[in-house]
């Protein structure tokens, strides 16, 4: 499968969508033994709103419900599709319970990762009723993969500021709201980390899912985990590391040290990139080729999902833009890091933010 | 003007700027006025971040920062600037109001409606500094 490509997966798929492009963005993970090869698909940020009983925000519906479609025409057959968090808006039962029969019209298994939009209204315990532990990890193929919820926050935040649970998760839901704080997967988790990956060998590729960039890039709208480093360091024994992560809602890729990151659009709506913040310092990696500025009258432009090819440990990340050209971005063995295939070297510039 | 009465303004002039005050001005504003002006704009921009972030100024409970967080991409410096969507020269507040009856799916505001006014007051003070640019794109 070393030289999957979109025409090749989305064999068939072209009857059903004449004319459209699909909005993807799939991993593949191919190794030396290309019988090890494999992709899978990655769902995120759908942001399900209640607006009250069983109406719903149309727009962010339409956003999974094209996910959903498009990553059942994947041809071969992902292995499985990872689901990156924010099922809901503000954790409600309806909104998860809506999100979740949205997904249960995809025909692989999916795994989940929590999101805060799905924890700060009850800390997670309904996400958790219905869709199990919000951390753990599973082999796949000769790989190790770990899930981690890295969007917990201080305890004194969490138990002691909010009147309620609704008023807890309305300040955390609002990216900007400055009474919110930082992400982190906290002392607890990382104990955990420490002792699952003690077992693994440090020749096997681990593969990370988290919602946060476990890196550091604008603290100000949480693209961030404030113990990053202290992950990054319990990782820095391995010799491939993936991390995936949502939450941004925009194409970014990074390399620090033996670590690749790579984070997933999402399916509800884009976000700007940080620096569009006239009035802040922002640390958006050099690396990343952003996307064009969303056109607002086109309510799917950027937003989407994305393919995943495992390549020898290193991923290959398939975006398709709905309006604009579609993006890959893959390790590239010679620089040791992730790149733009196409943009990458000769870089367009991107459109200005504005 | 007679070079003594000359030599003696300057003189004046010189005394004023190394005392550091400013000559006085005919009718200048007092700092009480200032004071009100600033005030009354700085709660115009905190109501427009009210607004802003309110579930029901449209109708699906979606916000103005769902999507623009501290108001990033509204860009208010580019406008006036042609809209290809709309084929014509726009303003910021007819685009306030494409947001406002789409992701929102609310009805549009009046131009002289105080939340309007609100909203391009927040909006703009997050970019204060950026240079103007209308047309900009």
């Amino acid at each position: 499968m070393n030289s999957l490509n979109r025409r090749d997966l989305l064999k068939g798929a072209g009857a059903l969508l004449a004319g459209a492009t699909l909005p993807v963005s799939l991993i593949e993970m191919a190794f030396a033994d290309s019988s090890r090869n494999f992709t899978f698909a990655y769902i995120s940020d759908s942001h399900i709103q209640q607006i009250k009983g069983n109406k719903f925000v149309r727009n962010w519906d339409r956003g999974l419900i094209r996910a959903v479609a498009e990553a059942n025409l994947l041809n071969p057959r992902p292995d499985f599709i990872f689901y990156g968090g924010d099922i809901a808006q503000l954790g409600k039962k309806a909104e998860i319970d809506h999100g979740l029969e949205i997904l249960s019209g995809l025909r692989d298994k999916v795994h989940y990762v929590m999101g805060e939009h799905d924890y700060y209204l009850d800390l997670g315990e309904y996400w958790r009723s219905q869709l199990g532990p919000d951390h753990y990890s599973f082999d796949h193929k000769g790989m190790h993969f770990v899930v981690l919820n890295s969007i917990l926050t201080y305890d004194d935040w969490t138990h002691n500021r909010w009147a309620s649970g609704e008023e807890r998760m309305g300040v955390m839901a609002g990216l900007d709201d400055h009474r919110g704080s930082p992400f982190m997967v906290g002392a607890r988790q990382r104990e955990w980390l420490k002792k699952d990956l003690a077992r693994v060998d440090v020749n096997t590729p681990v593969t990370i899912f988290s919602h946060s960039p476990l890196q550091k890039i604008f603290r100000n709208w949480n693209f961030w985990t404030e113990d990053a480093e202290q992950i990054q360091a319990l990782l820095k024994p391995f010799r491939k590391v993936n991390v995936f992560y949502g939450h941004v809602h925009q194409i970014q890729y990074n390399q620090i040290g033996n670590i690749s990151f790579h984070a997933a659009m999402a399916t509800a709506w884009p976000w700007p990139y940080p620096q569009s913040n006239a009035r802040a310092e922002s640390y958006l990696p050099k690396l990343t080729v952003p996307m064009n500025r969303a056109d607002p009258f086109f309510e799917r432009d950027a937003t989407g999902w994305q393919y995943i090819d495992i390549n020898s440990g290193n991923a290959t990340m398939h975006f398709s833009l709905p309006d604009n050209a579609p993006r890959t971005v893959a390790f590239n063995p010679a620089t040791g890091r992730p790149e733009d295939v196409t943009y990458q070297e000769h870089r367009i510039p991107p459109q200005f933010h504005y | 003007m007679g070079i003594k009465k000359a030599t003696m303004m300057a003189v004046a002039m010189a005394a004023l700027v190394l005392t550091g005050m400013q000559p006085a001005r005919a009718d200048e504003f007092t700092q009480k006025d200032l004071e009100l002006w600033q005030g009354q704009y700085e709660a115009a921009v905190k109501k427009g971040r009210q607004v802003f972030t309110d579930p029901g100024l449209g109708t699906n409970g979606v916000v103005c920062a769902q999507c623009h967080p501290n108001a990033a991409n509204t860009h208010p410096e580019t406008y006036p600037k042609f809209q290809k969507q709309l084929g014509k020269v726009a303003t910021m507040a007819e685009m306030i109001n494409f947001c406002i009856m789409n992701p929102l799916e609310g009805k549009p505001l009046a131009l002289d409606d105080p939340r309007m006014i609100a909203i391009q007051a927040y909006i703009t003070e997050e970019r204060r500094g950026v240079p103007l640019a209308p047309g900009k794109h």
